[in-house]
């Protein structure tokens, strides 16, 4: 690859203000939401339009220059983190919300529009877009696609996987790809469904048809507090043994509830060891029943106080903790390191109980905020990173946490995705032939591998040498060395 | 029905096809003989794999191997007030998890339930190599690796042979009832798209021969206020749900040719005497026109049609290289995924 050509093919294909090569400029680039794993990249393109777009994927196909997409830059698990020798391919300007088709209830959108600015622009027909992660206000919808988002409310109305119909997707052999529509089912394989997670790594979204539900005529949001782990764990199993599915239903534990508290002051009852949050949604008749259900079924756990909120400013105050938690955790350390594996909901207490064993044995402390509706577990290790040491051990000890998982029967990654964080993890949960098979399906899209090269799918020389290194206590020797 | 677990069998059966180059035709119980009728090969059925691995109600989530009758998972989900969420047809009430999944056809509920693929969570596989692999799980949110899992439904067993599959189900609603408006089929399909904006229980619409029915599941106050809602009469036969999900109205005992149409729901109709099911979304039409006009129409409102009782086809050429990256030698179903789409 020859920089100086490439830089002036761009140059020729998109206005001065699409490409940024100053350093200082690119400087935000170096990283995503995992901002302990960073990159300077030597060109960033933020293409306008669909055409720019394909051309700057046709120019580095053509002279193998590696590309990595990015949307908002939200990422928790480094899936947009650059590689050497590649560029940046930003999503943030194409912006614009194509069509809102009421008819269909269905909404176009390029993928650079805010996941919440959808939401906002159907607000006045009183439809919604569903899936919420907590960086909402930020994140992009393209994102949301590579990393098959999900977030509070997935638990009733599904991941990102669930409320999109189509896609438009572009490759590396330059191929526009027009995926679903929207209508429900479209001939051949589902692409979308593959496209969906696929964290950039088999083509790039260049529009997307998402569908739009009614809001929710009524809601109430739910707090109660136990004594015990254990006993908010069997709530969680109990609500959903009685048939109820709620529209969103999350765990903190006392960390995290004091945390919260210190920051925001919620009123979450500091002497619990165990908080949930339960919203119901749907008809006012409706939420009227099934509140009542829901409150006997908490306090038959063992619940010792219960906080109910009907009206909207109640609601928020409740929500509020829990939305604050991560900010609050920089009150209680310099730095965190979130987790993100998920297990069977009957596993919960068990798992909680190993997290904290594991957290006494490293000596590192860890908050529990969580999805405990789709036992999305977030575990959050508290370390400094001033302190020398204390990096490796938080990501030893995550690495512990998701290995935990996988043996609970759960996965190393719910919603953020595995980019090039959780790599090692892979190679527990997945065996060789398996990452062979996600091999050939990525050659099938791009088989130069020129498309965010090195995430999510660890290379069989990685696994075997880590396999072989586990017996040296879990530490890569030459750890700069590139092993995707 | 007896437990069997056949897996060793069959990954074994691939394997050495895969050597020899031999083709196989995978069948399940044999429901839907048409969606598989341009396959060709030595027969290899699943029918003896059979048996549910696990189910936790509580978990919503069961995982049977891919022989198990449907009729058998509905029966044992029903003792516990759960059910498949995506409906699939048992035609001839036959009809397996397996089949189910790899055909990805569902029933009436689609629109608010979700689809067959919404409801996967993780298959075990054996791809064309003899490999046997399992993709996803149990669990409600993964994101380890490509999706694979729910990229088998609707794959028609081309790029995999499933041996068992876990799914989500759903709570059973505590009262189901259906209404029935009298209405023109335009009117019909202005009628759905306004429910379609506000929020009501509704779980299957189906418009024909001059009526839109519409079935309301949930409380039993939320039903109430739903009837209220959408209006109309109610309508008391308890099988016709069925009836529209297993194919037996006798739309669909005709001679004409008969399309399935699936399109964006509020779609402009092709002619007055269509029947209308997922809010407008799926649409059957009975016509003696000529194919290409059929197609004609379809393309004009960004959908598409199939004669119903046709199998599908894989067209494209990024479908025909992954079926190589799962099937390198085209030992699965072959006769689906055709070859001049690697032109």
């Amino acid at each position: 690859m020859s920089r100086p050509l490439v830089r002036e093919l761009l140059r020729s294909n998109l206005p001065a203000r699409c490409l940024i090569t100053e350093p200082a400029a690119l400087k935000p680039y170096e990283t995503d939401g995992l901002t302990a794993i960073r990159e300077v990249p030597w060109l960033v393109a933020l293409p306008e339009t669909e055409v720019q777009l394909k051309a700057v994927m046709r120019i580095c196909a053509q002279h193998a220059v590696p590309i990595v997409p990015r949307g908002a830059g939200t990422g928790l698990s480094g899936g947009a983190r650059p590689v050497r020798d590649g560029i940046v391919l930003g999503l943030s300007k194409l912006d614009k919300i194509l069509e809102i088709d009421l008819d269909n209830c269905v909404a176009r959108v390029q993928p650079g529009v805010r996941n919440l600015a959808i939401s906002e622009a159907v607000a006045e027909h009183g439809l919604y877009y569903a899936p919420d992660p907590s960086s909402q206000i930020a994140c992009s919808i393209g994102g949301n696609v590579a990393e098959n988002a999900g977030g509070v409310h997935c638990l009733k109305y599904g991941l990102t996987v669930h409320n999109v119909l189509g896609l438009k997707v572009v490759t590396m052999r330059g191929d526009t790809l027009t995926i679903g529509g929207k209508g429900l089912d479209y001939p051949g394989y589902d692409l979308l469904a593959l496209m969906c997670g696929s964290e950039g790594m088999l083509g790039v979204v260049t529009e997307v048809t998402v569908k739009l539900l009614p809001e929710p005529p009524a809601k109430v949001v739910m707090l109660a507090a136990y004594r015990s782990l254990k006993e908010a764990a069997d709530a969680v199993t109990d609500i959903f043994r009685q048939g109820v599915v709620p529209a969103g239903l999350e765990m903190m534990d006392k960390l995290a509830i004091q945390a919260a508290e210190d920051f925001v002051h919620a009123g979450y009852p500091r002497a619990a060891a165990a908080i949930l949050l339960c919203e119901l949604d749907g008809n006012a008749a409706e939420i009227a029943d099934l509140e009542n259900l829901v409150v006997r079924i908490l306090e038959d756990a063992g619940a010792f106080e219960i906080q109910r909120a009907h009206d909207a400013d109640a609601q928020a105050r409740l929500w509020q903790g829990r939305k604050a938690a991560f900010p609050a955790m920089g009150r209680m350390a310099p730095d965190y390191y979130c987790m993100d594996g998920t297990i069977p909901r009957r596993q919960l207490s068990q798992v909680l109980h190993a997290i904290a064993e594991l957290s006494e044995s490293f000596g590192l402390l860890v908050a529990n905020v969580f999805h405990a509706g789709d036992g999305n577990l977030h575990p959050l290790i508290l370390y400094d990173a001033n302190v020398p040491g204390e990096l490796d051990k938080a990501e030893d000890m995550g690495g512990k946490i998701l290995e935990l998982c996988v043996a609970a029967g759960g996965s190393v990654t719910g919603e953020h995705g595995v980019g090039v964080e959780k790599l090692d993890q892979m190679c527990v949960q997945f065996n060789a032939a398996e990452l062979r098979q996600f091999e050939r399906v990525k050659e099938a899209f791009d088989p130069e591998r020129l498309l965010n090269p090195g995430k999510a799918i660890p290379t069989l020389t990685r696994c075997s040498e880590l396999g072989g290194m586990h017996v040296h206590g879990g530490k890569l020797p030459f750890p700069k060395m590139e092993r995707f | 029905m007896p437990e069997r677990d056949d897996s060793v069998r069959l990954t074994q059966v691939i394997g050495e096809a895969s050597s020899s180059r031999q083709r196989l035709s995978i069948v399940g119980s044999g429901s839907k003989p048409w969606l598989s009728a341009p396959i060709e090969g030595q027969l290899l059925s699943v029918a003896e794999h059979t048996g549910i691995i696990e189910y936790r109600p509580e978990e919503l989530v069961i995982t049977a191997r891919s022989g198990t009758p449907l009729r058998e998972i509905n029966q044992l989900l029903a003792q516990h007030r759960q059910r498949l969420p995506f409906e699939p047809p048992c035609f001839r009430g036959l009809g397996t998890l397996g089949g189910a999944v790899a055909a990805g056809i569902a029933g009436p509920a689609r629109p608010w339930c979700g689809s067959v693929r919404d409801a996967v969570l993780g298959v075990e596989m054996v791809n064309g190599l003899g490999e046997r692999l399992t993709f996803g799980g149990q669990v409600m949110k993964n994101v380890a690796g490509y999706d694979l899992s729910r990229l088998q439904v609707g794959a028609m067993g081309t790029l995999g042979l499933l041996l068992s599959v876990s799914v989500r189900v759903s709570p059973e609603p505590q009262v189901e009832r259906t209404q029935v408006l009298e209405l023109s089929a335009d009117d019909a399909v202005g009628t759905m798209r306004r429910w379609a904006r506000v929020s009501l229980p509704i779980t299957a619409t189906c418009y024909i021969d001059g009526l839109l029915h519409v079935r309301l599941s949930g409380a039993e106050s939320s039903v109430l206020s739903g009837a209220d809602g959408v209006g109309g009469k109610v309508w008391d036969d308890p099988l016709f749900w069925a009836t529209v999900r297993d194919r037996e109205l006798a739309l669909f005992k005709t001679v004409d040719p008969l399309w399935r149409i699936s399109c964006p729901p509020a779609a402009l109709l092709p002619a007055t005497d269509v029947a209308l099911e997922w809010g407008g979304a799926q649409r059957w039409w009975r016509t003696s026109m000529p194919e290409d006009e059929v197609l004609a129409y379809a393309e004009s409102v960004a959908g598409v049609a199939q004669r119903a009782w046709s199998s599908p086809v894989f067209t494209t050429p990024h479908m025909h290289r992954l079926k190589q990256a799962f099937d390198p030698h085209d030992v699965l179903n072959s006769g689906l995924v055709h070859a001049d789409a690697a032109a």
